[in-house]
């Protein structure tokens, strides 16, 4: 009877999403975020498998030993265990464990390479970087810049290439892929791709302080006629960026959508490795930062 | 000389909220210290509760700060909850958001929970195991003042120098000076490490005491489950809390001296900290679920009249899970990069501790088998527990697995998940422990009607507060965001949640009033052994006397007390002989005043008041090496009195 | 409190064989928070951003000293207990005063190797490199300072009570922690100097 309760209780829960609304997890745009669906969808079915068997023996239990439905004299015996039923409880688990973890590193390996379905083709790369509390999509390729969104090619795997010039962030876009930390110092690689041309929702996922809740973007998955359309338009109509208009980007908090000639790379390039050997500039006065190659060791620190 | 006394005040200082604070803890305050001096009870608090080296009484002010702070950490909830339920909400601004939810988790865990665990474990093992007290009463009463004085720093940070703001995970650079810049994160760094010596200091005094100074025939397969959840925990405590140590140590020296451990700069590494800090913070949440799954053994065997089933592979399975406990911090960062190999094992490791957490529900269930249930209030949490705590579990397995990680970290559906095992399994044990144990300690009950109300509300309300969050997160709501925009479509789902956290906040509401209400009617002294207990604490009087035992029980099985009164086994053989107890100290005290003072200024770079208050603590510890204490007799008299007092001789078989 | 004479003095009550219990822990406790200077230490090791590494500034004559005195220190602390347990009062505190006398010897070569590091351009706020250096040597220097302290309040509280159940579980324990020292030396010894300067 108390159990019927958490069971409706669940499943009045449980209906908007099978409704579907916007769970966007469960909704994959992308190769690598379709990978993941299907892992969480696997993973929630042996998780219910679980708890059936749980709740039915909860549920069974309670309603059979309940000292009101028993004589009052009955004294419960000296149960010390079974062998028998405990090799199967552990060995059901290790093999259902066993199971998600084979599931677990075959995913997590495909997710972490470009999609088997685009092998042949040669990824994209755009350099995502985040700094308080916006993120500068650089395409080297293409030698343009964007704030605050980033137009792809759909059906085309992209490499992001991720890192911060301050605080640790989170590159996520549901839709497409998994996240990854974005952080100074050292680059990570995210794998993505869009099976169909698309606006897809993408937002930092990893607070970093003030600005944190309102630091999302947008992909705009096209065409590769369309986005190669959209680059020449750029080209022809964007102003370059200027060290000293992205050291104000840089400063300024909330900064809108704007679009470049030319990547900060150029001036500004990404850290090389791991063990940063260079000074680097104060956090928070960037003014008056020459430009700076990370590999060289002198640097005055302010 | 502005530009000083800038420092202490609130960035903030005209929001109604933090002047509504300082003046209630202004008027608090001084409302304590009138009524102390009126009443002229200033002797009777110092001699009988700052003084104290009392097991029982340090637990009880544990437990009593424990409750102030799931107050607090309560109302943080509560504010957030409430920012959040409608998009565009303008209740709470980033800041002060920011604040209450880095303020929540640290206080829910390091000044809640854990207290109030350690509380119960003070209260309740030396009984348990049949001794008077623990090992080393004087550094348990230290352990309690640290614990104290770190958590009213850590408090007084809202209203002097502002809160911390980095969540409780404090990332860096995000918690560096560089882009928090107010002293909140220094509080942080510096109340939580004072603290923590203490937790470090119940951990060698725990260990010590359960391994030595158990009743004759308890070997360690005879202990009581809660007691081996302890053991188990403490063993956690002292490998875990040094690593802490550490890391809050290079934090303060990264925000106070300079230097660059974590900085992103002259080759400092925002990583180690992400490392260290989860490397304490695994073991950590084991630290505060191991005694709840102790309580829910001790209260499911009671309330089913069974023995526990399968008691040898319950031990095992609690140290298989505290060994695992501290190979898998990496699945805290699966994000950050590591690759395929490297998240590969921790997803591997991080599932395997699934097994043995099974292996303990099933023994549950086992014992209710052929039982004969009684849904009394500790036993309604612990029968809550079970289907609730499961969702957590199994969600962490599904959190576990890496690739979908990659979806879920940082989103609500990791608060919920974490929520799903922190309340059912943590909270749910600690109330039903104090709901269990408290007619032991005070010698009433507490009210089971107002406290079935409570229990129904927070199981229900619990359920509709935490279930939409993992739909909100696989929707794209990421944890630690202040506001929404309408068209994100998260509305619906953080609105319900809205509303069974005032649900809880009722329920946890009819517990205070249950304290209130019992205190005020409950029957007292009505039985030693008010739920046909099982295990040693039931076997004294109610409330406890100082020494617990007139004569120290001799025991040849898993449940002495039960096999007592089962089968007629006398506990208790023997004479009663003089009792030697330790003598009250106001040094505990008064180096924990000291360290305050320490803490304060270290907070606020004063350089010259921290080093005279460091002084001040190692001249503590140096009149303490020199002292000649060596406590009291209690005269057989003055037992035997004691005992007819409360109704029964001890030597009676 | 019933003494039981046929075990060592330090031994001999009940409490004192809980205290000699807990400190065993607590030493467990030291093993992680050591442990974790280490790891932060090797894994910043590298970390040297425009300051020295430690084959830079690492000289072996100063470790060798220290090195020696410790080790050295360790075994009149031996020797001292050895005394204690034999009865003699003298002996024990003459071992115990040149322990710590080696001790501050340690301290005072430990103290010159700082002060030549800073001068030398390789502080505290230098790098990641020197941060972890310095800390993980200043933290066992700051336990040698501290056991300098404990250990002249064991020889004042012995020379004016005696060799007492109480006094030998002080000294005992405080001999642990003084081995305990010892054997963090070594691992510093060879993995921060050997390893930095091979």
């Amino acid at each position: 009877m108390r159990k019927k309760w958490f069971l409706s209780l669940l499943v009045v829960l449980l209906i908007p999403m099978l409704s579907g609304c916007n769970v966007l997890v469960l909704n994959p745009q992308g190769p690598h975020a379709e990978t993941q669906a299907n892992v969480i969808k696997i993973s929630i079915i042996t998780m219910a498998f679980i708890l059936l068997v749980v709740y039915s023996l909860f549920i069974f239990m309670l309603t059979k030993y309940r000292a009101s439905k028993q004589d009052p004299n009955y004294k419960p015996p000296h149960i010390e265990g079974s062998k028998v039923l405990e090799t199967i409880w552990i060995m059901i688990p290790v093999l259902i464990v066993a199971f998600l973890s084979i599931l677990t590193v075959r995913s997590t390996s495909d997710v972490e390479a470009t999609p088997k379905s685009m092998q042949d083709e040669k990824p994209l790369i755009i350099y995502a970087s985040s700094s308080n509390w916006k993120w500068h999509f650089s395409y080297p390729e293409e030698n343009i810049e964007t704030v605050n969104y980033v137009n792809i090619p759909a059906k085309r795997p992209v490499e992001f290439k991720l890192y911060s010039f301050n605080t640790m962030t989170s590159f996520w876009v549901p839709q497409l892929a998994g996240q990854k930390y974005a952080m100074a110092n050292m680059v990570n690689t995210l794998h993505m791709a869009a099976d169909n041309p698309g606006s897809y929702f993408g937002r930092n996922a990893n607070f970093n302080g003030k600005g944190f809740a309102n630091m999302d973007f947008e992909v705009q998955a096209m065409t590769a006629k369309e986005y190669d359309k959209w680059v020449s338009e750029v080209k022809s109509t964007a102003k370059p960026i200027t060290k000293p208009e992205f050291d104000k980007l840089l400063k300024d908090s909330h900064v809108g959508l704007k679009t470049y000639t030319g990547t900060h790379l150029e001036f500004d390039p990404a850290p090389t490795s791991h063990q940063h050997s260079g000074g680097q500039d104060e956090p928070e006065d960037m003014e008056g930062h020459e430009g700076h190659d990370m590999s060289k060791m002198e640097h005055d620190k302010k | 000389m502005k530009e000083y006394f800038s420092r202490f005040a609130i960035e903030n200082a005209d929001d109604p909220m933090i002047i509504g604070a300082q003046i209630s803890i202004a008027l608090v305050t001084i409302g304590i210290i009138v009524g102390l001096t009126y009443f002229k009870k200033w002797g009777y608090l110092w001699r009988t509760w700052l003084t104290t080296v009392d097991h029982k009484k340090i637990g009880i002010m544990y437990i009593l700060a424990a409750l102030l702070m799931l107050f607090r950490g309560g109302v943080d909830a509560l504010l957030m909850r409430a920012q959040t339920a409608i998009p565009d909400n303008g209740l709470l601004d980033a800041q002060h958001y920011n604040e209450i939810f880095t303020t929540h988790g640290v206080i829910m865990i390091l000044f809640m929970a854990m207290p109030f665990i350690i509380g119960l474990m003070n209260v309740v093992i030396p009984l348990q195991i049949g001794a008077r007290d623990v090992a080393f009463p004087r550094l348990n009463a230290v352990s309690f003042w640290l614990f104290f004085i770190g958590a009213m720093l850590f408090n007084i940070s809202f209203v002097i120098g502002g809160s911390p703001d980095a969540g409780w995970t404090a990332y860096f650079p995000l918690a560096s000076n560089d882009y928090s810049h107010t002293v909140g994160m220094n509080y942080y760094a510096i109340a939580i490490q004072i603290a923590g010596i203490g937790t470090l200091m119940t951990g060698i005094n725990f260990i010590t005491t359960i391994m030595k100074m158990r009743a004759p025939g308890m070997t360690l397969m005879k202990m009581p489950m809660f007691t081996w959840s302890i053991l188990i925990t403490n063993l956690i405590i002292v490998f875990a809390f040094p690593v802490l140590t550490i890391a809050l140590a290079l934090m303060t020296m990264d925000r106070l001296f300079g230097t660059h451990f974590f900085s992103i700069d002259s080759g400092g590494m925002d990583m180690l900290w992400a490392n260290l800090f989860w490397i304490w913070g695994h073991p950590e949440v084991y630290i505060v679920i191991l005694p709840a799954f102790g309580i829910f053994s001790e209260i499911i065997t009671t309330f089913a009249q069974r023995n526990l089933y399968g008691y040898k592979s319950m031990v095992f399975s609690m140290v298989a899970i505290s060994a695992l406990s501290f190979v898998v911090w990496t699945h805290h960062f699966y994000t950050m990069g590591h690759g395929v190999v490297v998240n590969g094992f921790f997803s591997i490791t991080t599932m395997a501790i699934a097994v043995p957490t099974g292996v303990k529900i099933f023994n549950w269930l086992l014992t209710l088998w052929k039982g004969k249930i009684h849904f009394t209030v500790p036993m309604l949490y612990a029968m809550g527990f079970i289907p609730i705590f499961v969702i957590g579990g199994v969600t962490g397995v599904m959190l576990a697995m890496a690739s979908a990680d990659y979806q879920y970290h940082n989103t609500m559906f990791l608060v919920a998940h974490f929520h799903y095992v922190l309340i059912p399994g943590t909270v749910f044990g600690v109330l039903a422990g104090f709901t269990f144990w408290w007619p032991k300690i005070f010698g009433f009950s507490l009210s089971e009607r107002i406290g079935k109300w409570a229990f129904w509300f927070i199981a229900i309300s619990f359920n509709v507060t935490f279930f939409p969050l993992f739909i909100s997160g696989l929707s794209g709501q990421a944890r630690r965001m202040y506001t929404y925009s309408e068209n994100a479509g998260f509305t619906i789902y953080n609105m319900i949640s809205f509303v069974g956290a005032l649900g809880l906040a009722f329920g946890f509401l009819l517990i205070v009033y249950n304290i209130y209400w019992s205190t005020r009617y409950a029957k007292r002294h009505l039985t030693e052994d008010p739920w046909n207990g099982r295990s040693l604490e039931w076997a004294t009087h109610s409330p406890v006397p100082e020494y617990n035992f007139a004569i120290i029980p001799q025991v040849d099985s898993t449940e002495a007390f039960w096999d007592q009164k089962e089968h007629g086994k006398a506990l208790f053989k023997g004479n009663i002989e003089p009792i030697h107890m330790p003598n009250n100290s106001g040094q505990p005290f008064i180096m924990s005043a000291i360290f305050f003072v320490f803490g304060f200024a270290m907070v606020f770079s004063m350089w010259i008041v921290a080093i005279i208050s460091a002084i001040g603590i190692f001249a503590c510890m140096w009149y303490r090496s020199f002292e000649n204490d060596h406590g009291h007799y209690i005269p057989v008299e003055e037992i035997e009195a004691t005992e007819r007092k409360s109704g029964v001789i001890a030597n009676e078989d | 409190m019933k003494i039981d004479h046929s075990v060592p003095k330090e031994y001999a009550t009940e409490e004192n064989r809980l205290k000699i219990f807990g400190f065993w822990i607590f030493i467990g406790a030291e093993v992680a928070l050591f442990g974790t200077l280490f790891a932060t230490y090797l894994t910043l090791v590298g970390h040297t951003a425009t300051g020295p590494t430690g084959s830079e500034i690492f000289e072996i004559g100063p470790v060798l000293i220290e090195t020696f005195v410790l080790l050295t220190s360790s075994f009149l602390i031996g020797l001292s207990v050895h005394a204690m347990r034999l009865g003699n009062k003298k002996a024990m505190l003459t071992f115990l005063g040149l322990t710590l006398l080696l001790g501050l010897t340690f301290l005072g070569v430990e103290i010159y190797e700082f002060t030549t590091y800073v001068h030398e351009g390789a502080g505290l706020q230098t790098s990641a490199f020197t941060a972890a250096l310095l800390t993980l040597l200043g933290t066992h220097g700051a336990h040698v300072t501290l056991g300098l302290f404990w250990g002249l309040a064991i020889i004042i509280q012995v020379s004016k009570r005696g060799i007492t159940p109480e006094t030998a579980n002080k000294s005992f324990i405080f001999s642990l922690y003084w081995h305990f020292l010892d054997v963090i030396w070594i691992f510093i010894f060879s993995f921060v100097y050997l390893k930095g300067l091979m």
